[in-house]
């Protein structure tokens, strides 16, 4: 028997982190990761209201949000990769060349 | 305090320090193992919380398919680590207080909507039959028909979108 509120709580701490990498890292490998971190924190909260309520619908929704995040990072370490081609870094900082 | 209680708080402390590794590791590979493991004790969740298939396609699609790409990638690119850059001095304790922020809003706003007794039963056995895979189905199946196609032009899209970001235009070299 585990309170609903502790799984709540550590969905929320695991998200916090994830924005938190998005912040304050500058490799754009580890800002993807972060956001794929942010996504399972919103997963975990799916499914345990899921389970809370009895209804299989947070896990229908869990499995769609697992496939597109699955084509959003093909999508995304694509991006990388060409940015890393014609920049050859992917340190987020130095991608200013819109900077005035 | 009952085994599954204990259960819990292990795998929340691997997950939140495995997350805490994420962050603070400079190496994109470490980064990308610890998020591996972070994804692994999230499966274990899913299966305290009776979601045997959600658990497998966890395990198989994000810590298998998504983190073999990632590896991929960062091998590829050889930009595991980054050279030391100047950083802007204020940004890292902005960022965090603006997280903890964020944490206790969150908490804030889910702990006032929720009665805070509710408890989460233990999965019996009937969590692992196939009738309850089979309700899932149906509901998928049914219910979410439209959804579920549209995934499958979200992901032929992707598919279309990458192969046209990596090719090499006609005369560029590669860099």
């Amino acid at each position: 028997m585990i309170p609903l509120s502790y799984y709540l709580a550590l969905s929320a701490v695991l998200f916090s982190m994830g924005a938190l990498g998005v912040l304050i890292k500058r490799n754009a490998l580890i800002i993807f990761m972060s956001i794929e971190l942010m996504l399972n924190a919103a997963n975990l909260a799916f499914v345990a209201l899921s389970r809370h309520f009895n209804i299989l619908d947070g896990q229908i929704f869990v499995f769609f949000v697992i496939a597109v995040a699955a084509a959003e990072v093909a999508v995304g370490l694509a991006l990388i990769v060409a940015i890393f081609r014609s920049k050859q870094t992917i340190d987020v900082d130095q991608l200013n060349s819109l900077k005035g | 305090m009952d085994l599954s209680l204990i259960l819990f708080m292990i795998l929340a402390a691997v997950a939140v320090l495995t997350a805490v590794g994420l962050l603070s590791s400079r190496n994109a590979i470490y980064a990308a193992l610890f998020l591996v493991l972070n994804f692994a004790t999230v499966a274990v969740f899913y299966l305290l919380l009776g979601a045997p298939f959600i658990a497998m396609v966890q395990v198989t699609v994000y810590a298998g398919a998504i983190m073999v790409l990632f590896l991929f990638v960062i091998m590829l690119l050889g930009a595991e680590k980054l050279p030391k850059g100047k950083v802007l001095p204020w940004q890292r304790p902005l960022a965090i207080t603006l997280a903890a922020i964020l944490v206790v809003e969150g908490g804030i706003l889910l702990f006032q909507r929720l009665s805070l007794a509710a408890t989460i039963p233990n999965p019996g056995a009937e969590v692992n039959s196939v009738k309850a895979l089979q309700d899932l189905g149906n509901q998928l199946f049914s219910q979410y028909l439209l959804p579920f196609e549209v995934t499958s032009i979200v992901l032929l899209v992707a598919m279309i979108g990458v192969i046209l970001l990596t090719k090499l235009e006609k005369g560029e070299t590669q860099g």
